[in-house]
């Protein structure tokens, strides 16, 4: 499976969050991190084999890391594709929005309170 | 995050390179401070040696120690904050890094854990990590980095005030 992520890690990506289900998962291990199987089915109105192929795709996304502490499976939100998500579709806007607010700033410290008259400077 | 008495978190990110070229660029101190927002990692990297994080300007902000160093599969650094007061009285903390060639990628997993509920280290580290994975990411695969120092303060800024805020 992972031999083809480099076809299409944005498609694993963005499928596995495309179902409310899997998102509450994701609510779930945020909120409380490094749960077992067991553990997250106590709490979300689904069956255990549900909860467990929608681990498997959160898995396969690489949203969801796993690690065994002696006999125990526990999942861990990953949120390292989400940075990528951000760094690819939201922060070209943030720098945008920055920028503005930036030349806002310097046009009111510049000591002028016409912004018409700075305008056509 | 917290259970029994330990906080941890463990990240994870695919990146095509080799496990070599990773491994330099988790120890090269003038190419971590590319991804690292500024920040150099320094050491000798064998069992043993000092660890050190500094800053751009000269600041001490984490130092530790090597526990295990297998080039270029397993390091495990005993890690803790010199920078905040309250981070450091929480002591040392753990962070293994791991690299698994997957395919023509490297699996690189970093947990980060401490042997206490509700660390604030853990709750501090884990905010940063995934930017400087994501950048690492970026740098190894297109030579360019996602994020700018500039953004990286920004950020940092804002969750600090947003942590401030829901404290209050």
């Amino acid at each position: 499976m992972h031999i083809i992520r480099s076809v299409s890690d944005a498609d694993l990506l963005f499928k596995a969050l495309s179902d409310p289900g899997r998102r509450k998962l994701m609510d779930r291990l945020h909120a409380n991190d490094g749960q077992t199987l067991s553990e997250l089915c106590r709490y979300l109105d689904m069956t255990r084999q549900g909860v467990t192929q929608h681990l498997a795709v959160l898995e396969a996304a690489n949203l969801v890391a796993v690690q065994w502490r002696g006999r125990e499976k526990l999942h861990f939100l990953n949120p390292v594709p989400l940075q990528e998500i951000y760094d690819r579709w939201i922060s070209k806007f943030e720098r945008l929005r920055l920028q503005a607010l930036g030349e806002l700033k310097r046009s009111l410290e510049e000591g002028s309170t016409d912004p018409k008259r700075r305008s056509k400077t | 995050m917290s259970a029994n008495g330990r906080s941890s978190f463990v990240y994870v990110t695919f990146i095509r390179t080799t496990p070599e070229k990773l491994w330099a660029a988790l120890t090269d101190a003038e190419f971590t401070s590319r991804y690292w927002f500024g920040t150099s990692a320094q050491s000798a990297w064998t069992q043993g040696a000092q660890w050190k994080l500094v800053g751009r300007d000269g600041t001490l902000t984490d130092s530790g120690e090597i526990v295990e160093s297998d080039p270029p599969r397993r390091l495990v650094i005993r890690w803790q904050n010199e920078w905040k007061a309250e981070l450091k009285a929480e002591g040392q903390s753990r962070c293994t890094m791991l690299l698994e060639p997957v395919g023509s990628a490297v699996k690189l997993t970093v947990t980060h854990e401490i042997e206490r509920a509700e660390s604030k280290l853990i709750t501090a580290v884990s905010g940063g990590w995934p930017r400087v994975l994501s950048n690492l990411k970026s740098l190894l695969e297109t030579g360019e980095i996602a994020i700018t120092e500039g953004q990286h303060h920004d950020l940092r800024a804002r969750e600090l005030a947003q942590a401030q805020a829901s404290s209050t």
